[in-house]
């Protein structure tokens, strides 16, 4: 092997295409902009709908209750609900959010709270509506603190003390360090991203390198040079690798700028809300160099993979056409990552994509498995050493380069 | 020095089945000699010739080439060779001095003498107005001077010329006639081909006819002439390629 005339083909292929645009724009701009932008819009939309539905106070109707005044006056008094005239239609009242949540207190209630044979109270909601469920949630913490008051004030009359109906207190606490609650809100979505980022920053230099060439006359040209055929590939090949991997470097250190601005911005908007504060992401930057080193393998996986089929085209176009079910054949697999549930397994780490973008998951939420790391660094390089030979045998094929 | 000993190339096409691109061509060239290669739209002259150049390997038969052995050893061949078509473009990214150093580079020439060859061929080409400008923004002569520059960077000895002229002006065609009577006289082996009568009578030493793949006749034109009675070359082309159509 000639490395000399690769390093020849390679830095040409690298000039040619830092001077077009489209490369340029495919490779660098946009995956340059993508991360922030995307993540900016998604989590400040989020943000600001969490703290305004805080900031809301709830819309509540009390059903029935016209006999227990002291309950409605002490709803009215923690401030935390407006409160609606009652009326028969309020179960298509919260469906239209007209009324966040209804209570229906049952006649009788407050007498019969003293003796402590209350009748049940019934809150309505509209599960999986947010703010609907935010106001019931604050009705039950209204109702349970009103139900403890009540049993500690029978236990007092009767002189018995108030541990007897609560022997104990139960409290909730987050061990999760900060980067793995950070890397599961970011882990599926990061490694997502990266991966579908290799394959389009190696598309377009694959297709101007392969089919772009044929199309306008200069492979001919560059195949009357005396280095070998395996030369011309590895040169022009190592320049698609390139592209992919330069698409993934400028998104990544985009990446970390944009995690350090909306890390505050988040920060700014879950201040004072405990355990939510830690749903900042912050990243582990050992598994981001983890993933980087996943990634590299996928690089040199797809880049072999688009460089084949570019090859077989004989016009940009057709390649394009070639290429684009490629994108969605990728994503499958990539977006098993964003799914909750699936764990890493020793099946799936020989499932190509799906294992890197499974590890990454792990890496970033600080959890290394060593084991399936080596198996999916292994296998994945495999698949890409032999989607590389390929390519080498299709160019050394006549029947593919002067194809008409 | 060429010479092709029963040069055959088998190309199978879906719709059309087997085809004889070329079908045992064997014939001789010697160094200071253009022999042109004369046939019609799909005669089988650029396949020839991209054999001869090793872009395509042939099925059967083989040549040897300033020396080496297309078929055993076709990097040495390539190195030897300068192949210039209609088909091989410029690269348009690249300015006309970088095109002509990435293939010096590729021909394995060394920093220094790749510098001297370049000003060489611009001043004999007269380049030096273009030389750094891309080569998409060129006119049709300069790409051409362009790629002659390309094709002359490793100075070889065998120069393969596959219809150099088509679509050019006729200021420019001569321009290029000029230079392959250039490149005879400082005792290159040319071989040349064309669909055009008057310039293979203008140009060449020895003509060889192909038809379907096959050399139908060989000789000067003055020969080919005696040989058919005829005293233009175009009716003897008929005669010898098609000698059934002749009438
Ligand atoms: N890659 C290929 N696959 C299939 N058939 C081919 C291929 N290349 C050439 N042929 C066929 O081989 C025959 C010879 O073609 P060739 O290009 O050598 O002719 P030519 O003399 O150069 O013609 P032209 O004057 O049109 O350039 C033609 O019938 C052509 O269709
Ligand atoms: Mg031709």
């Amino acid at each position: 092997m000639n490395w000399r005339a690769v390093g020849t083909i390679y830095a040409k292929e690298l000039r040619d295409l830092l001077r077009d645009r489209r490369t340029l724009v495919s490779t660098i701009v946009i995956p340059t902009f993508i991360m922030p932008a995307l993540m900016l819009v998604v989590v400040k939309t989020a943000s600001t709908i969490v703290s305004k539905a805080r900031a809301e106070i709830p819309r509540i109707m009390v059903i029935g209750g016209d006999d227990s005044p002291g309950i409605r006056a002490e709803l009215e008094k923690t401030g935390k609900f407006r409160l609606e005239r009652a009326s028969g239609d309020w179960k298509s009242l919260i469906s239209n959010k007209r009324v966040r949540a209804a209570v229906e207190i049952p006649a009788g209630f407050e007498r019969a709270l003293g003796s402590g044979s209350a009748p049940a109270i019934t809150l309505y909601d509209y599960q999986g509506e947010l703010k609907s469920g935010l106001a019931s949630e604050q009705l039950r913490t209204f109702f349970t603190g009103l139900r403890s008051r009540a049993t500690d004030k029978l236990l007092a009359e009767r002189g018995l003390p108030a541990s007897i109906a609560r022997p104990f207190e139960v409290t909730q606490k987050n061990v999760a360090p900060p980067e793995k609650v950070g890397g599961n809100l970011l882990g599926g979505f990061v490694p997502y991203f990266l991966i579908f980022l290799c394959l389009t920053g190696a598309m377009y230099p694959a297709m101007d390198l392969t089919a772009g060439e044929k199309e306008r006359g200069t492979m001919e040209t560059l195949l009357c040079c005396p280095a070998s055929r395996t030369a011309i590939v590895l040169g022009k090949f190592l320049t698609v690798v390139t592209g992919s991997l330069a698409s993934v470097a400028f998104s990544l250190i985009s990446l970390v700028f944009s995690l350090l601005m909306i890390g505050s911005t988040i920060g700014a908007a879950t201040k004072g809300m405990g355990p939510a504060g830690e749903m900042t992401p912050t990243i582990d930057p050992l598994g981001i160099l983890g993933v980087l080193a996943m990634v590299l393998p996928i690089a040199v996986l797809f880049s072999a993979v688009v460089f084949a089929v570019c090859l077989f085209a004989k016009s940009a176009k057709e390649a394009q056409s070639y290429v684009t079910p490629l994108v969605f054949v990728i994503i499958i697999p990539c977006g098993i990552g964003l799914l909750p549930g699936i764990d890493l397994n020793l099946h799936l780490a020989f499932v190509p994509i799906a294992n890197v973008s499974l590890v990454c998951k792990e890496m970033l939420s600080g959890v290394w498995h060593w084991g399936y790391i080596a198996v999916i660094f292994g296998s994945t390089a495999l698949y890409a050493a032999a989607a590389l030979a390929l390519a080498v045998a299709m160019f050394k094929r006549e029947g593919v380069i002067f194809r008409t | 020095m060429i010479e092709a000993t029963l040069l055959t190339k088998v190309f199978h096409d879906k719709k059309r089945g087997e085809i004889r691109g070329a079908d045992g061509v064997s014939f001789r060239v010697e160094p200071g000699r253009i022999y042109g290669l004369l046939g019609a739209n799909g005669a089988g002259k650029t396949t020839t010739l991209r054999m001869l150049a090793t872009l395509l390997k042939p099925t059967s038969g083989t040549a040897i080439v300033a020396g080496y052995d297309v078929v055993r050893e076709p990097d040495k061949v390539r190195a030897s060779v300068g192949f210039l078509a209609a088909s091989t473009a410029l690269y348009g990214r690249l300015t006309a001095r970088e095109m002509i150093t990435y293939f010096g580079r590729l021909n394995g020439l060394d920093e220094p003498s790749l510098r001297a060859r370049v000003r060489l061929l611009a001043d004999e080409l007269d380049m030096y107005d273009f030389l750094d400008r891309r080569c998409e923004k060129l006119s049709t002569g300069m790409k051409q001077k362009t790629s002659i520059a390309r094709t002359l960077v490793h100075d070889p000895q065998v120069m393969i010329f596959d219809e150099p002229t088509v679509g050019l002006d006729v200021m420019t065609a001569r321009s290029i006639v000029r230079f392959v009577r250039e490149c005879r006289a400082r005792g290159k082996t040319v071989i040349y081909s064309t669909h055009v009568m008057s310039e293979a009578e203008k140009l060449c030493d020895v003509i060889g006819i192909i038809h379907e793949g096959a050399l139908k006749a060989e000789g000067t034109v003055a020969q080919l002439k005696a040989r058919t009675g005829e005293t233009d070359l175009e009716e003897c082309f008929v005669k010898l390629a098609c000698p059934g159509e002749a009438n």
